[in-house]
C-alpha cells in the first residue's frame, strides 16, 4: 500500500469511506423512514408545531425538542448497550444500575445541609458514576474473565440492583431542592439547548469518534464476532469486553443521574423500570445485530428516536396510553421478523421467479469496513 | 436407547459427569436446610409446620411458572414473557366471567388453550424464522402487559365466587391447632405440575429430546430427534403454565390487578438457576427448580419473621446466591474440562 504513494492511499482512504457511507446508509434507510412516517403522522394530527422548536424561557421547547429531551436518559443507555451488544453481550441490569446511580445522588445530596453548593453536587456526580462504572466493570469482569452468559452475568445485578438502591435510599424516595444546581442537568438549558440534549449528544459524538476514528471499533467488532480469534489475533479481548460494559454501566448512571435531576427525586422501584428492554429495543431497530461483530451509533440514535416519537404519536392520534405496550409490542415483532432472513425468504420466496428463487437468501449485508 | 446416552452426558456439556452432576442441587438442598434450620433455632414459631405449607400456598404461581421455564431453560431457551402472560391470564378469567358473561369453568378452559396456542405460536416463529428467544418472547411480556392495561387499568373482582373459592379450599393434616397444617387445593394444583413435569422430563420421549436439543440441537437433529417439535413444545409447555399460574393467581386473590407480576420472569428464571439448571441448556432438574422457588419463599420467610428487615433484602440475597451458583457451575465446568483433558 505504501508504494502506491500518497495518491493511491488516498483514493483507497476515499473509497473506503464511500463503501461506509453508502452501507450505512442503506442501513439507515429503513429506521429513518419509519421515524419520518411517524413524524408525518404527528404533523397530520397536530400541526406543524409538533416539530417546530420555540423559545420559552430562553430554552428550546416544542413537542419534538420535548421527546428529544425526555429520551436523553434511553439514548444514552441504548448507546452503551449498541457497544456491549456489539461484543456478542447483552446488559440485562441497566435499569437497575439507573436507579443505583439516581439514589446515590439524590440521597447524598438530600442528606447533606446545603444543597446548592455546587461542590456537593459534583461530588455526588462523581461517586454516582464512580459507582455505576464499577458495576459495569463487575459484569464486564464475570463475562470476560468467568466465561459467564451475558444474560445470566447481568441478570445478577437487575435481580439485586433495585435491592440495593433501596438499601441506599432507605425505602424511601430521596427529593432534591428545586434550587438545587442537581437540577439543571435534567431542566437546565446551555445556549437555549435543554442540557439532557448536549450531554446526550456529547457522549454520542464522544462515542462515535473513539469508535470509529481509532482502532476500537474495530477491535469491538472483532470481539463481538469471534473473542477466541480475535485473543489469537493478538487482540486483548477480555480487556476491550470489561471496557464496553463498564461504558455501559458509566452510560446507565449518567442517565440516572439525568432522569433524577429531571424529577428532582429518585424512586428505586420505578426509576428507569423496563429502560433496558427499551434500549435493547432501539439497539435492534437501529439495525444492530443481537449476534454481535457490528454495531451502529448512528442507528441507535434513530431507534431511540422512533420509540420516543412512538410513544407521543400514540396519545396524539388518540389512543389511550395503554397502547404503547402493544405497538411497542408489534415493533418489536415486525423489527424481528425482518431481521429474519429465513422469514424474508419465506414471504419474498413467491415472489422471486427463476434461478435467483433458488438461490440461498441473503444472510448477512457485506460487513462494514471498518476505519482505518 | 441413544437418547438416553444423549441425556446422560450432553454433547456441549461436561458439567454434571457423573456424580458431580447432582452437586448443584445437593447445594440448592443443603442451602434450603440449612435456611429452614437456621430460622427454627433462631425464632419460635418457625419450627410450625404452616410455615412450610405456607411456602406452597404463596409461590404455589411462582412454582408453577417457574417448572414451565425449567423446560424453556433445559432447550437453550427463554421466555420473557410468562409473567405478563400470567397477568394477562388472571384478567381474561376476570373479563370473560364478569364482561362476557362466560361461565367460571368454560373460561379457565379458555384461558388455558390460549396460553398453550400463544406459546405454540411464538415457538413456531422462534423455530422456523430463527429469531432469538429473547426477542420473541419480548414480543409476549410487552404484547400481554399491553393487552391487560386495555381491558382495564384498574383491580377488576371476580364474579362467580362460589366457583373461585374451590382454590382456596382447605384440606386439613392433622388438627391444625395440635402441629397439623393445611392446604388448599390450589397447592395441590402447584404440586401436581411439578410431578407430572418430573415425569415427563424423565419418562417420556418429549422429555429426553427437551434435554438432548439443549445439549446440542445440531446432534438431536442427525440423530433424528423431533427437533422442531420439541423447540415448539417447550414454548407450548411454558405457555401453558404461565396461563395456568394466572388462574391459580385468580383462585388465590379472587382479583385481578393489570400490574400484577412485574418482573415474575426474573424469579423464575433465579429460581431455575438457584435448582442447579443450566441456562445454556441441557442440563438440570424440574425438582431442583422446586428447591430454587422454596429458598426464594424461604428468604421471604426469614425476613418477615425478622420483622425489623425490608422485603429488599430478600431481593438482594437472591442476587448474591444467584452469584454463588453461577460462580459454582462455572467452577464444576472448568474441573469438569480439565478431567476430560
Amino acid at each position: 500500500m505504501s508504494s502506491n504513494g500518497n495518491g493511491g492511499r488516498a483514493a483507497l482512504t476515499a473509497g473506503l469511506a464511500r463503501v461506509r457511507r453508502s452501507a450505512y446508509l442503506k442501513r439507515l434507510m429503513w429506521p429513518l423512514l419509519v421515524l419520518a412516517a411517524l413524524i408525518v403522522v404527528n404533523i397530520a394530527v397536530t400541526g406543524f408545531d409538533f416539530i417546530l422548536p420555540s423559545v420559552n424561557d430562553g430554552r428550546l421547547g416544542g413537542a419534538f425538542v420535548n421527546i428529544l429531551r425526555r429520551s436523553a436518559p434511553l439514548l444514552l443507555i441504548a448507546l452503551g448497550m449498541t457497544l456491549v451488544i456489539a461484543t456478542k453481550g447483552i446488559d440485562l441490569s441497566v435499569g437497575a444500575v439507573y436507579a443505583i446511580g439516581a439514589a446515590l445522588a439524590c440521597q447524598m445530596i438530600m442528606e447533606s445541609g446545603n444543597q446548592s453548593s455546587l461542590g456537593l453536587v459534583l461530588t455526588a456526580v462523581a461517586l454516582a458514576l464512580a459507582v455505576t462504572a464499577l458495576i459495569g466493570a463487575w459484569n464486564g469482569v464475570m463475562v470476560a474473565r468467568f466465561g459467564i452468559q451475558p444474560i445470566v452475568a447481568t441478570l445478577i445485578f437487575m435481580i439485586a440492583g433495585r435491592g440495593i438502591a433501596q438499601l441506599i435510599t432507605g425505602g424511601q424516595i430521596p427529593t432534591v431542592d428545586g434550587s438545587s444546581p442537581y437540577t439543571r442537568l435534567g431542566r437546565g438549558a446551555i445556549l437555549t439547548v435543554p442540557v439532557p440534549i448536549v450531554i446526550a449528544v456529547a457522549v454520542l459524538v464522544l462515542l462515535a469518534l473513539l469508535t470509529r476514528r481509532t482502532a476500537l471499533g474495530m477491535l469491538l467488532e472483532s470481539v463481538g464476532g469471534n473473542p477466541e480469534a480475535s485473543r489469537l489475533a493478538g487482540i486483548r479481548s477480555k480487556g476491550i469486553t470489561v471496557l464496553a460494559y463498564l461504558v455501559c454501566g458509566l452510560c446507565a448512571g449518567l442517565a440516572g443521574l439525568i432522569g433524577s435531576a429531571n424529577l428532582a427525586s429518585a424512586d428505586a422501584n420505578n426509576g428507569g423500570l423496563w429502560i433496558e428492554l427499551d434500549a435493547i429495543l432501539a439497539v435492534v431497530i437501529g439495525g444492530t445485530s443481537l449476534l454481535g461483530g457490528r454495531f451502529f451509533l448512528l442507528g441507535t440514535t434513530v431507534g431511540v428516536a422512533i420509540i420516543g416519537t412512538l410513544d407521543d404519536t400514540i396519545i396524539n392520534v388518540g389512543l389511550s396510553s395503554q397502547w404503547q405496550f402493544t405497538a411497542k409490542a408489534l415493533v418489536v415483532f415486525a423489527v424481528a421478523l425482518l431481521q429474519s432472513a429465513r422469514f424474508r425468504a419465506w414471504i419474498l420466496g413467491p415472489f422471486t421467479r427463476g434461478p435467483s428463487a433458488e438461490a440461498p437468501p441473503e444472510t448477512d449485508e457485506p460487513k462494514e469496513v471498518a476505519a482505518p | 436407547m441413544s437418547t438416553v446416552q444423549l441425556t446422560e452426558r450432553p454433547a456441549r456439556s461436561t458439567l454434571f459427569d457423573g456424580l458431580s452432576r447432582y452437586l448443584p442441587i445437593s447445594v440448592t438442598v443443603a442451602l434450603l436446610v440449612a435456611l429452614y434450620l437456621g430460622g427454627v433455632a433462631n425464632y419460635p414459631n418457625f419450627g410450625n409446620s404452616q410455615v412450610v405449607a405456607k411456602l406452597f400456598i404463596d409461590n404455589a404461581p411462582l412454582l408453577v411458572i417457574a417448572v414451565g421455564m425449567t423446560f424453556v431453560i433445559l432447550s437453550g431457551g427463554i421466555d420473557l414473557s410468562v409473567g405478563s402472560v400470567m397477568a394477562f391470564s388472571t384478567m381474561a378469567c376476570a373479563w370473560l366471567t364478569v364482561d362476557a358473561g362466560i361461565a367460571a369453568p368454560v373460561a379457565l378452559v379458555l384461558v388455558l388453550a390460549f396460553g398453550t396456542g400463544w406459546g405454540l405460536f411464538i415457538g413456531a416463529v422462534i423455530h422456523r424464522f430463527e429469531v432469538q428467544p429473547f426477542i420473541a418472547t419480548l414480543v409476549g411480556l410487552f404484547l400481554f402487559r399491553g393487552l391487560t392495561l386495555q381491558i382495564s387499568d384498574t383491580d377488576v373482582s371476580m364474579r362467580e365466587i362460589g366457583f373461585f373459592q374451590w382454590g382456596m379450599t382447605h384440606v386439613d393434616f392433622g388438627n391444625v391447632r395440635e402441629g397439623g397444617f393445611w392446604l388448599p387445593y390450589l397447592s395441590f394444583v402447584a404440586i401436581a405440575v411439578v410431578i407430572i413435569a418430573f415425569a415427563v422430563l424423565h419418562y417420556t420421549r418429549f422429555g429426553r429430546s427437551v434435554y438432548a436439543v439443549g445439549g446440542s440441537e445440531s446432534s438431536a437433529l442427525l440423530m433424528g430427534l423431533a427437533v422442531a417439535r420439541t423447540k415448539i413444545g417447550v414454548y407450548a409447555v411454558s405457555g401453558f403454565c404461565a396461563a395456568l399460574a394466572g388462574v391459580l393467581a385468580a383462585f388465590a386473590t379472587k382479583s385481578a390487578n393489570p400490574l400484577a407480576n412485574v418482573g415474575a420472569e426474573l424469579d423464575a428464571i433465579a429460581a431455575v438457576v438457584i435448582g442447579g439448571t443450566l441456562l445454556t441448556g441441557g442440563a438440570g432438574f424440574v425438582l431442583g427448580t422446586l428447591a430454587g422457588v422454596l429458598v426464594w419463599g424461604l428468604l421471604n420467610t426469614l425476613i418477615a419473621f425478622q420483622g425489623n428487615l425490608s422485603s429488599w433484602w430478600a431481593r438482594i440475597a437472591m442476587g448474591v446466591l444467584l452469584l454463588a451458583f453461577i460462580l459454582l457451575q462455572r467452577v464444576l465446568a472448568r474441573s469438569g474440562e480439565k478431567r476430560r483433558a
